[in-house]
């Protein structure tokens, strides 16, 4: 029978299977471990006096609480609260105890792990990836089942590497078609989350396929993955083709000489069968994506950003507005901004930054906004340095930052202020989501910075123009 | 944890639709390496003002609310971060259990995990919950319905494995250490 590649997937990492009174115990390849979701896990170890299973299947980094401006003069980083000093302490004690491998400050690989994961290589085709986060869908990219857990699970992982889950339904996601100028993974997927909804994917595993997402590069992959779990689906996918194995080739963590070709190989096969059946299949024409927004408090409540706000008076879409400080009807374009937000696991890598940089170059960031770019890792950093983008930014008058989450999620002191809009290239735009009261509005990186020209929210595709 | 086979209490309602983990515990939470004690921080933002001073308007104050082990909330309960965080603080607070039409799989996930009973109801059933805030019920886990005082009953379904154990208060990765030769023949392969 024709299998999808997300049955192929899950069958091969089946250690015991699932029956009508247990879930299955199933293989996880990968276990990425943050600062902020593990404490309580290790805790649980040592309670029952329990090791790592497989220390080499697992691999930490530092990003929610850590600082973005260097260390002072004293040496010492500016951590925004003891306890998230005391978080970060408390992970490479962790790590140190238990054996783990931990990309530390000054590793040269530290970052938002979602960033590092891929970039190292340690992502790959056919894995199954877990982490206490819910954007790990996000390695789904490479064509591999990847997705978010909760603590206890974290401890589960680290003790036995395996995982107790029922079998989630299958979705294709089509997207066929060539994307309009302007028009990026980004807009690709908040006009998906627009059309079907923030809970459209809820209790599914989705397979993103058709022309235009072939068309895509791995890092746009990566953006359409990361946002799976905005629909509620429980992890997002892309077949592996020859632009997966081109990134992943002499990336540290990758196999090496011969046996990445075997490798490649072996990946080729992974691809949902011809005639192979989905629960559900949702088709989407590209060309009627245009550069996407989000105008409400959740990442479902998007318009085209040549359009305006919906004047509907439901319960729900008046208070968004009024959280959000938008008019019924008002359009979107025009609208002030205080902080423009480039980063984060959805749009912090080398080409987000270059694009934002395109539009940057030669012009100013508009006086009333307050724009942050920060690198998704330190080899973004590096590589975006080595080009010169930080110079860029810098001259148009935007903050160039250490790599880490930032103000997608404001744990770290990196706050938007009390009814402030922030115009961000994260993917949450919750209430209090990047600081308590702030309004958050998400885009693509070219939107973020032409509204970071503009001092309202503004269309790239207008920018691109005047050059 | 201890067994739960009933939970008897009056509701709290909170209708709103999506209400997503980081209304339930703000981020800046977050950076605990414990899992107790969260439950102030529960609704966090929803409860205290800027000054951190009690909103008298927030229904999650009133004294009548506290000891409410039930929350019916709008549909699509719990979406966004995985953060465990999330059901700690609830439990914390004092809920036993949640009920809606829709719950987000992480969360759902997370809370059976620690013993917050996470159910979702048709969403007729629903709809009757939320437009009778207050209402004292009798959840059942052994026969997996919801009464009222008043005959008023709702049936609901509950994974096999996550219902025994909350029944037995086992935990989970007992379960999985138990597989530990299934594991290995696994990894031999
Ligand atoms: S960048 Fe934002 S979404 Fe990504 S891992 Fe960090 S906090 Fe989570």
């Amino acid at each position: 029978m024709p299998r999808t590649l997300f049955d192929k997937l899950w069958d091969a990492h089946v250690v015991v299977p699932e029956t009508a009174d247990a879930p299955a115990v199933l293989y996880i390849d990968l276990h990425l471990v943050h600062e902020v979701t593990s404490p309580q896990a290790f805790t649980e170890l040592r309670q029952r006096g329990l090791p790592v299973r497989r220390t080499e299947r697992t691999l930490a980094t530092l990003d929610h609480s850590t600082p973005t401006l260097p260390a002072g003069a004293n040496g010492e980083l500016p951590y925004y609260t003891a306890e998230a000093k005391m978080q970060v302490e408390t992970l490479r004690r962790n790590a140190a105890e238990f054996g783990v491998r931990l990309y530390d400050f000054g590793s040269g690989h530290r970052g938002v792990v979602h960033v590092i994961g891929p970039e190292l290589g340690a992502t790959q085709p056919g894995m199954t990836i877990v982490c206490g986060d819910s954007h790990t869908s996000t390695h789904g990219a490479f064509g591999a089942i990847a997705f978010g857990i909760g603590t206890s699970e974290v401890g589960h992982v680290l003790a036995s590497q395996c995982l107790l889950q029922r079998k989630p339904k299958t979705m294709a996601i089509e997207v066929d078609g060539r994307l309009g100028a302007g028009v990026s993974a980004k807009d690709v997927i908040l006009h998906i989350i627009k059309s079907i909804g923030v809970e459209g994917g809820t209790g599914h595993a989705i397979e993103y396929r058709g022309s235009a997402i072939r068309g895509l590069d791995m890092e746009g992959r990566m953006t359409l993955c990361n946002m799976s779990i905005e629909a509620g689906a429980r992890c997002g996918m892309v077949a592996p083709d020859e632009i997966t194995f081109d990134y992943l080739r002499g990336r540290p963590l990758a196999p090496q000489g011969a046996d990445f070709e075997a490798a490649v190989a072996r990946w080729r096969a992974l691809a949902s069968d011809d005639g192979a059946s989905f629960d559900r299949v949702v088709r989407i024409d590209a060309a009627d994506i245009a550069p996407t927004v989000t105008w409400g408090t959740h990442p479902g409540m998007g318009a085209a950003i040549d359009a305006s706000v919906p004047a509907d008076d439901d319960a729900q879409t008046v208070k968004a507005r009024a959280y959000m400080g938008f008019e019924a009807g008002e359009a979107l374009v025009g609208h002030p901004v205080d902080v423009v937000f480039i980063g984060s696991c959805t749009n912090g890598r080398l080409s987000d930054l270059r694009v934002a940089a395109s539009l940057l170059r030669g012009r100013k960031v508009h006086p009333r906004v307050r724009m942050l770019v920060v690198p998704g890792s330190e080899a973004v950093k590096q590589g975006a340095e080595a080009e010169g983008l930080h110079e860029v930014f810098r001259a148009a008058g935007a903050e160039w930052r250490e790599p880490g989450c930032s103000m997608c999620i404001a744990m770290n002191g990196d706050l938007v202020a009390p009814g402030q809009t922030s115009v961000s290239t994260s993917n949450r735009n919750f209430e209090g989501r990047q600081g308590k009261g702030a309004r958050t509005v998400l885009a693509s990186p070219a939107t973020a910075a032409a509204s970071a020209i503009a001092g309202a929210i503004a269309d790239p595709r207008a920018l691109r123009a005047d050059q | 944890m201890n067994p739960i086979t009933r939970i008897q209490s009056t509701t709290l309602v909170l209708p709103q639709e999506n209400i997503d983990t980081d209304q339930i515990i703000p981020a800046r939470f977050l950076t605990t390496t414990e899992r107790t004690g969260l439950g102030r921080a529960a609704f966090y933002d929803w409860r205290y003002d800027g000054e951190g001073h009690e909103r008298a308007d927030s229904l999650l104050n009133a004294p009548e609310s506290r000891g409410r082990a039930i929350l019916v909330a709008g549909r699509n309960f719990g979406c966004g971060s995985s953060r465990e965080h999330a059901p700690w603080a609830l439990l914390d607070y004092g809920f036993q259990a949640v009920i809606s039409s829709e719950i987000a799989d992480i969360f759902r996930s997370n809370a059976l995990k620690n013993g917050l009973v996470a159910i979702v109801l048709a969403p007729d059933q629903h709809a009757e919950l939320l437009a009778r805030p207050g209402i004292e019920l009798c959840i059942d886990l052994e026969s997996m319905s919801i009464r009222d005082p008043h005959g008023w009953r709702a049936g609901f379904t509950l994974d096999a494995f996550a219902r025994r154990c909350l029944m037995m208060g086992v935990d989970q990765l007992g379960y999985l250490l138990a597989q530990r030769a299934a594991i290995e023949a696994f990894e031999e392969r």
